[in-house]
């Protein structure tokens, strides 16, 4: 929505916006919990409030907007085949186009847990719709894998409406989610967090019973400590992951250390024309981030479309110390552009630099689970378009 | 007073589905019992989806005659039946020097038995099979295994059966079978079902089938196999199915092609106690993996996206047990039938329709037989043109349910009008919930059109049957205590 | 039923707290005598953090998301939330009352769907439009 109200903004006609759930808003409009808008609109929003400041813009556009719709295929020549009920197949030349498809979760299966394959086991997603749209509880008695903030959250909603959350468990020595969920998702609820546990085995015949719980060692194995949880209920909270099925169609350049494809600080792929942009690009903390992306897709998508995109110079930048990935993969504006990097691991009294020090920030802590905004002005990004590459680096102070 | 059939079968894996729809060409009452939800919910979910080519089994056993034979009918059948077939080919791989012997025996045994097979040398290996193990130096090729989709073939089956009038009793456990006359009485919960003759094609139970009429001359000892799905994203990884060398006692575990094109690795073989245990394991995936990985070494672990398990019934004979008992006769025992098979599946079907003809019963050609029907179209496979033509027809193939694999709303309601009652029921005939999200964004949609066409709240929709539910009661209904196991309302 | 550490009765107390005002989520003691008087925060290191921690310790308060039931709309619940901070110790007694209402589309955003719940002088409001 921030894409297509961006390029509405700079006075593209034609735009066309689609989605394949029967109203716009996406995963927020299952994300009935606070904590939206405090960076974009300064308020403490629910996920449905954050998506209303936007359906309520778009309401009042022209864009056009086709919903229960997918896009089936999409191909080099930016032809995009579209699959509805009412219209059946649909081809739509674009001049430009923006992906904006979010990410799945990671299954069960995808971290090989071994066991028996009953019923009852979901990754949070999944029981976070059935209870907020569908209206069921998923189960009683849980236990979830992986303190990634949507299990914190689905453990306290959980509890809330009647649940029992027995343990939450985590294969690393330090929590995924934030620090606010930890406190007022588990503390609040005396629900007891495991760090360097997870779960080892799932029993159950058609639904969950229990499962065993291990301490596990420096390389994820088990030591002996083991003990069992009987439950009715495996929430999995472990990971996200781009979605970019349509993107590998084009095909665009994927970059294996975000799980989405590479792009620049327009947010264009490496298919002109094609811009990318939320957590289909790279998985982010908070939706404002995701916001704030969509409107330079969108933006970026607008002047191309009218065939005013600047052809600037291209900076490569380059994860370096204690840097998981950096992105976007290039620089190339010259008015203000932001990167953001995750940290390999935790660290405190922080001192992040770069290539002939263009920036230089200090930080007390960083963590892999929180997201690191740089954001250069236009005289750094003079300075970094002189550079054969721009190379981040996060050290002690 | 019990209904009365001509013949009742046992069974509703791809043995007992195959039987009926052969029986289904004649003038015979029909009908099949399973005690799963729906069919195909025991072994026959497990397969690996194989067609031997019969080089491994020895001709003189049941298992080699019906794999050679069976083998051969695979063709038609998949036309038939509209399930896809390819004849990908399988390469037995020389991981020593010492295999190229044993590889070569197998080559002259195979000639001798009509099945095509040849020695390959490094240069074509790996040409085609270019993510091979250096370190291996040649294979034998055997071109006429391949591969199906076994879940949609037992569904076809199923439903060309139905089409050409077998009756169906599903969740239905046989507790009891007594002697009545020359036939039998099927004792089934309250129901009593009346049969000229018996077909026990009950796969890890049949022996226990057995015992109830003395024809229990053989003991299943159940035997557990674990496999692992890869992303097909992984493109050709192999192109056939690789097999390692065979030893005096197994196949070995494999590297599959399967229908799809994304490959599978597994077999395991365990000998267990518990006919239920379908439990997947950390040592299970180890040792696929170390094995695997001396044939393939770029597969990793991370590239998995499910894992499942099954349990062979594998006979102490070693070898089929497809025969009239001498000890109760009309009841004829398809028992003990594990690799290969789904191969020979249609060949036990002939073999058992012989032994009726044998045992006296009249086998009246019926003057119709309805060719299969197939309820619905997959609309992943087929061309954007066919894409529009099916949505003009019906328009709910333009509604995609499954993103994953691409399967429409027009799919998943043919399934349930059809027979599926059940999210896995659907997730095996139409795909939906296969792919990598394993069912995240579409089980909710499934579950949804689950209850609107079965009449049934959706918090009562079971995985699988039985107490299977994915959820725990209604939101608003939480003030209703929770209940463990049994009847509805319960998980 | 929420902080780290209770210790019962005595004539000082000492409370533990993480810091939620920043990334640093600094570990806080609270020293209290048996009035509930702070004595001592120790661990803090910001002013904010402090002023969250007093807040934390004498009357901690929370917003309070979930779902009711609505009738006649396209789906079965609609999202919705207090209108601003509830006393901690109040969220199972206000979710008692909220899972009893039942409401009808169409709904806007915002529409008051439970007047002063529990005389706390907070509503329960609708987080989003639900139409018929």
């Amino acid at each position: 929505m921030a894409a297509a109200l961006k390029a509405h903004e700079m006075g593209v006609k034609n735009i066309l916006l689609v989605d394949r759930l029967p109203e716009p808003g996406g995963i927020l409009q299952q994300c009935i919990h606070n904590g939206f808008g405090l960076q974009k609109f300064h308020k403490d929003l629910t996920g449905p409030e954050y998506a209303d400041m936007y359906i309520k813009q778009l309401k009042n556009t022209n864009i056009q907007v086709l919903l229960q719709t997918m896009a089936i295929e999409i191909s080099k020549h930016n032809r995009v085949i579209l699959s509805n009920k009412a219209d059946g197949l649909i081809e739509v030349c674009a001049k430009a186009i923006v992906l904006a498809m979010g990410c799945r979760e990671r299954t069960r299966q995808q971290v090989s847990i071994p066991g028996t394959r009953p019923s009852g086991i979901f990754t949070a997603g999944v029981a976070q719709r059935f209870m907020n749209i569908e209206g069921y509880l998923p189960g009683k008695e849980v236990v979830v894998v992986g303190s990634g903030d949507i299990g914190l959250i689905m453990a306290r909603r959980m509890t809330l409406e009647g649940a029992k959350v027995h343990a939450v468990t985590e294969l690393l020595p330090y929590p995924g989610g934030l620090t606010r969920n930890i406190v007022q998702c588990l503390n609040d609820y005396d629900i007891p967090l495991y760090l360097r546990h997870n779960v080892i085995e799932i029993y159950g015949k058609d639904r969950v019973t229990g499962v065993k719980i291990a301490n596990v060692g420096e390389e994820g194995s088990p030591l002996q400590k083991t003990f069992e949880v009987p439950c009715d209920t495996l929430l999995f909270s472990v990971g996200l992951i781009p979605e970019n099925e349509l993107s590998r169609m084009v095909p665009l350049m994927m970059n294996s250390l975000t799980g989405g494809p590479y792009i620049d600080d327009t947010f264009m792929t490496s298919k002109p024309g094609v811009f990318i942009c939320g957590n289909a690009a790279f998985v982010n903390d908070l939706a404002d981030y995701v916001s704030l992306e969509g409107e330079i897709a969108g933006g970026s998508a607008a002047k191309f479309a009218v065939g005013n995109y600047p052809n600037d110079t291209r900076i490569p930048t380059v994860a370096g110390q204690n840097v998981r990935f950096v992105t976007p993969n290039f620089i190339s504006r010259n008015d203000s552009a932001t990167l953001y990097i995750r940290v390999k691991y935790p660290m405190t009294d922080v001192r992040i630099t770069s290539t002939n020090n263009v920036i230089h920030m200090v930080k007390k802590i960083v963590k892999p689970s929180e997201m690191i905004e740089i954001k250069l002005d236009a005289e750094m990004l003079k300075k970094i378009k002189s550079l054969k590459e721009f190379r981040i680096d996060v050290g002690p102070e | 007073m019990p209904q009365n059939y001509n013949i009742a079968i046992i069974g509703g894996g791809i043995v007992g589905n195959a039987i009926a729809r052969e029986l289904s060409r004649y003038e015979l009452k029909t009908i099949l019992i399973e005690k799963e939800t729906e069919v195909s919910f025991g072994t026959s979910k497990a397969n690996s989806g194989i067609i031997h080519s019969g080089i491994h089994d020895d001709p003189k056993t049941l298992k080699g005659k019906l794999c050679i034979a069976g083998n051969k009918l695979w063709e038609e059948l998949s036309r038939e039946l509209k399930i896809p077939f390819n004849r990908v080919g399988e390469i037995l791989v020389a991981r020593s020097e010492s295999d190229i012997p044993v590889l070569q025996n197998f080559i002259v045994n195979a000639k001798a038995n009509g099945i095509p097979a040849e020695m390959v040398g490094e240069r074509k290996l790996r040409e085609m099979e270019p993510n091979l193990s250096k370190d291996i130096k040649a294979g034998l090729l055997a071109p006429t295994a391949g591969v199906i989709p076994p879940y949609e073939m037992t569904y076809a089956l199923y439903e060309n059966a139905m089409q050409n009038g077998v009756e169906y009793l599903l969740d239905s456990k046989v507790t009891n079978i007594t002697r009545d006359g020359s036939g039998f009485v099927i004792r089934v919960g309250s129901k009593e079902i009346r049969a000229e003759y018996v077909i026990n094609a009950a796969g890890v139970y049949a022996d226990d089938i057995a015992r109830f009429v003395g024809a229990d001359n053989f003991k299943i000892n159940p035997r557990k196999g674990e496999e692992y799905l890869l992303d097909k994203r992984l493109d050709n990884i192999n192109n056939h199915i690789i097999f390692p060398t065979p030893t005096p006692t197994s196949k070995g575990i494999l590297v599959i092609k399967t229908i799809e094109g994304s490959t599978m690795i597994g077999p395991t073989a365990e000998d267990i106690t518990d006919k239920e245990d379908t439990r997947t394991s950390e040592e299970g995936l180890a040792k696929i993996l170390d094995f695997v990985r001396t044939m393939v070494p770029g597969i990793d672990k991370s590239d998995i996206i499910a894992s499942f398990a099954g349990i062979r019934p594998v006979s102490n004979t070693n070898d089929f047990i497809i025969e009239e008992s001498k000890a109760a006769p009309h009841f004829i025992n398809a028992a003990g039938i594990q690799s290969p098979g789904l191969t020979a599946a249609p060949a036990i079907a002939l073999m058992v329709v012989d032994i009726l003809k044998n045992s006296g019963i009249k086998l009246e050609k019926k003057k119709k037989f309805n060719k299969y029907d197939k309820p619905h179209r997959r609309f992943s496979l087929a061309s954007n043109k066919e894409k529009e033509l099916l949505i003009k027809l019906n328009n709910a193939y333009g509604n995609i349910i499954c993103r994953c694999e691409t399967v429409t709303e027009a799919e998943v309601v043919a399934a349930i009008r059809n027979g599926a009652k059940t999210v896995d029921g659907i997730k095996f005939r139409t795909r939906a919930g296969m792919g990598r999200c394993q069912a995240g964004f579409c089980i909710h949609h499934v579950m949804k059109i689950l209850s609107k066409e079965l009449g049934v709240p959706e918090e009562k929709i079971t995985k699988r049957g039985g107490g299977s539910m994915n959820s725990n009661g209604h939101n608003s209904d939480r003030r209703r205590p929770w209940r463990n196991g049994g009847g509805a309302k319960s998980s | 039923m929420s902080d780290q550490n209770n210790l019962p009765a005595g004539r000082q107390a000492e409370r533990k707290f993480t810091c939620i005002m920043c990334p640093l989520g600094c570990a806080v003691t609270v020293k209290a005598d048996d009035s509930g008087n702070i004595l001592e925060i120790i661990g803090s290191r910001c002013l904010k953090g402090e002023k969250y921690i007093r807040d934390e310790f004498s009357a901690p308060k929370r917003v309070l998301t979930s779902t009711v039931a609505i009738e006649g709309a396209k789906f079965d619940r609609l999202p919705v939330r207090t209108s601003d901070f509830i006393p901690k110790d109040k969220l199972f007694d206000l979710m008692k009352e909220i899972q009893k209402i039942k409401v009808k589309a169409p709904i806007n955003i915002g529409d008051i769907i439970l007047k002063n719940i529990l005389g706390l002088n907070v509503d329960i409001v609708a987080t989003r439009d639900l139409s018929l």
